[in-house]
């Protein structure tokens, strides 16, 4: 490697202790400080947001306006009348998630939602809160949702395993899908970000063919804008799907 | 909502379907799948896939470690597994908004 530089792509995901003293010996990490710091954000958005209540809204107003409306609207549609109930849970996911997202990449700082352990936990929490709203609805009723109406009853055997796995295979796709994206995003950016100093390195012809690692690490940055976006809205909308099944069963 | 609003609701909703405005149900479930196009699609797929088959392989694993079967319920899960994981893909390509008529097509 030229110079001695070599691409360790994996090496941003590592967790330290933030805040100093204070942070080791509480094991507070910058995951956690990210998560603060995006939940203080949000908050700070919503409630800055919606403290002037103009009737032509404005810049800050019309963001947290948008934002509300846009998940009220996704849970209404998704869930039915019943998602205003679940609202605020759908919300308060997406908000975290979202903000996780985008803080990532802000430079010099830490993308937590790349980090299976928060996408996995997240999923559980939407798991387990779907199952147990399924649960409460409509009791024992709730596995029929494993044998769907209409099937012969010799297939029952068949049926229900393939049913059953795939409802313990939501929590996986729902977690693996977020982490995946967003971990990959941050690897093809160090990757190509390491181009650029090797590059650099080399020196002479070096120095132009580094501009193209750059140009491609703008466009990149572009789409991971978008990926963060989409992946925090897709992440809220399976939340609202599950909710959904959970409340109306088939 | 009183009578009358209910039936200007329902003249709005004929009008804006005269227009082709929105085609209800799958007016949110048109933009979802949308996003990032064919390989949006293709990688969302490979996810639901994956996922259904490693937990069907995880429980075949351990059920045969639990019964000391040490192959049959790990192959037998993989199977069914694979299923899942198609009926996954289906459902996640057929629309994320609206599981329909779950399962009686499939």
């Amino acid at each position: 490697m030229a110079a001695g530089v070599a691409i360790q792509p994996m090496e941003q995901f590592e967790l330290h202790h933030a805040l100093g003293h204070f942070g080791a010996s509480v094991n507070f990490t910058q995951a956690n400080l990210f998560m603060v710091a995006g939940t203080g954000l949000m908050l700070a958005l919503l409630h800055y947001g919606a403290r002037p209540a103009a009737i032509i809204p404005g810049r800050l107003q019309a963001a947290a306006e948008m934002l509300y409306a846009f998940i009220h609207d996704m849970a209404v549609d998704q869930i039915g009348e019943e998602g205003k109930r679940f609202f605020p849970f759908v919300f308060t996911i997406f908000a975290f998630v979202l903000m996780g997202n985008l803080l990532g990449l802000v430079p010099f700082s830490f993308a937590y939602t790349s980090h299976i352990a928060v996408t996995g936990a997240l999923a559980l929490l939407v798991i387990t809160i779907a199952t147990a709203v399924a649960l409460r609805e409509h009791g024992l009723h709730f596995f029929s949702y494993f044998l769907p109406a209409g099937v012969p009853l010799f297939l029952a055997p068949l049926i229900v395993p393939i049913e059953v796995i795939s409802y313990l295979s939501r929590p996986v796709s729902l977690s693996v899908r977020l982490f995946a994206n967003m971990m990959a995003g941050h690897v093809m950016m160090v990757v190509f970000a390491t181009f650029v100093v090797m590059m650099g390195s080399a020196g002479g012809i070096g120095l132009i063919g580094g501009a193209f690692p750059v140009a491609l690490n703008v466009a990149l940055f572009g789409f991971e804008l978008l990926v963060a976006g989409l992946q925090a809205y897709v992440f809220a909308i399976l939340t609202c799907i599950y909710l959904h099944d959970a409340v109306h069963l088939h | 909502m009183g009578g009358t609003d209910n039936s200007f609701e329902d003249r709005l909703a004929a009008a804006r379907a005269r227009q082709g405005m929105n085609t209800p149900a799958d007016a949110a479930g048109a933009k979802a799948p949308a996003g990032g196009g064919f390989a949006g699609v293709a990688l969302r797929s490979g996810v639901e896939f994956a996922s259904a088959v490693a937990v069907a392989v995880g429980i075949g694993f351990f059920l045969d470690r639990w019964l000391g079967t040490r192959p049959a319920f790990t192959i037998g899960f993989a199977l069914l597994g694979w299923v899942a994981g198609l009926l996954n893909v289906r459902r996640a390509i057929v629309g994320m908004t609206t599981p329909p008529d779950r399962g009686t097509k499939g």
